[in-house]
């Protein structure tokens, strides 16, 4: 691969280890939903981020050309290799902590996969469009939940709070850009992530405002993710989502 | 799929009719009205043309190419489809088949024909609404209430009637 391919391929493994990763965290609520309908809902979540993942995952695997699969790419890496953004890393705490998480994600995928739908490449402005329907209804889904929690109980409110407290640290990895992102972006291929920080911001906090939360603005901003710099948890969660291909290469359902 | 045809009956919707004037004009019809045979697997009768994800149907050197666009980019039952496209057409006879996942153009729910509409509400299943005005398909009515917003699968929600009570499933306008 030439330097372009690389950083492209750099560039599809990240937007798949980021899906991959979330979708991982938010299947941890199978079977332990606080009702029926709210399990299903995650689990249908977690369902289209696996899509999404794979949709990467399987270009990218195109670009390399050395005929790996996205199996090989989701089941054996180590957490160093993992190169996803670290909020979609982090456990999935309490109820109001998953919306949260997902509240901001969603409002950030729906407005970054807008812009990529515009990308020069036509495989990736094809996988933008499809993705991007689906988190305009998750966000549809996110946005009642942190209303409903954040006009609820005192109880509720609290959880809403420590959430923003946590989560407030991580938000800002979402709009940084690295060099190799950057060269992408002047080629047309991918999107800048930095210009879309201030309307993210402003969303949310009308949005949080609405129902008299307010959103701090963190000082603190904990980066690393796309350098394989992670979080304690990653390679924990890695350890369970991998360990059946790992004991049993190449098993199938 | 720019053989449109001027004659479209105006009440179709613009994506749908589209569709349905490639389909007719392809030299492969056979092969359409075959796959009329193959059905979505988490949907009980409803084809995969009147679905919307079957794309296209083409003969490229001496091997039939059928071009699949999944609803949902997570949606598990892509690979029984492929399976069950391949198993009717081997059926017939044709063995030469490969089946391609497309991502573009982006499945919709305007690439659902009427038929296929009118099918869903037979089980009970709302069909998709542009505004996502979701009428009872017991009792007809419009007083519902949507109880989630995943139902069974990623493409349904789930919605109770005020009038009757009934719980069902609404297939989301996408």
């Amino acid at each position: 691969m030439n330097q372009q391919q690389q950083n492209l391929f750099r560039f599809l493994v990240a937007l798949g280890d980021d899906s991959v990763v979330l979708s991982h965290r938010l299947s941890e609520w199978c079977s332990n939903g606080p009702y029926l309908e709210e399990d299903i809902a995650l689990g249908n979540v977690a369902l289209d981020y696996i899509g999404r993942a794979r949709m990467f995952y399987q270009y990218a695997c195109e670009v390399e050309g050395k005929g790996r699969t996205e199996d090989d790419i989701a089941y054996f890496r180590n957490e160093r290799e993992y190169t996803n953004l670290l909020i979609h890393e982090l456990p999935i705490n309490d109820f109001a902590f998953t919306m949260v998480r997902q509240f901001f994600v969603d409002v950030f995928y729906c407005e970054y996969l807008k812009q990529l739908m515009n990308s020069s490449d036509e495989t990736i402005a094809a996988i933008a469009a499809k993705a991007v329907k689906e988190s305009r209804y998750h966000l549809k889904r996110s946005e009642p939940w942190i209303r409903q929690l954040a006009e609820g109980t005192d109880e509720s409110l609290r959880r809403i709070k420590d959430a923003l407290l946590e989560l407030e640290n991580f938000v800002g990895e979402l709009f940084l850009m690295s060099d190799w992102e950057q060269s992408l972006v002047e080629q047309g291929i991918a999107v800048d992530r930095a210009k879309l920080q201030k309307d993210w911001d402003a969303y949310v906090q009308k949005f949080l405002g609405e129902s008299n939360v307010h959103f701090p603005d963190s000082q603190l901003q904990i980066r690393g993710g796309r350098e394989g710099i992670h979080t304690e948890h990653l390679g924990h969660m890695l350890s369970e989502m991998q360990y059946i291909q790992r004991t049993m290469p190449g098993l199938q359902w | 799929m720019n053989k449109m045809n001027d004659n479209i009956i105006p009440t179709l919707n613009p994506v749908f009719a589209k569709r349905k004037a490639y389909r007719e004009g392809s030299e492969h019809k056979p092969i359409w009205d075959l796959l009329d045979s193959v059905f979505d697997p988490e949907l009980p009768g409803l084809t995969i043309w009147d679905l919307g994800i079957l794309q296209d149907v083409r003969l490229i050197d001496g091997e039939w190419q059928i071009d699949v666009t999944p609803t949902y980019s997570g949606c598990p039952a892509v690979e029984t489809i492929n399976a069950d496209v391949k198993a009717a057409l081997k059926a017939a006879g044709y063995d030469k088949v490969k089946v391609n996942l497309v991502l573009s153009p982006a499945w919709s729910t305007e690439m659902m024909s009427p038929v296929g509409k009118a099918h869903l509400k037979s089980i009970n299943i709302a069909p998709p609404h542009e505004e996502d005005r979701v009428q009872c398909p017991v009792c007809d009515s419009s007083n519902t209430k949507v109880v989630s917003q995943f139902g069974s699968t990623a493409c349904k929600a789930l919605y109770q009637c005020n009038d009757c009570f009934e719980n069902f499933d609404y297939f989301k306008h996408f």
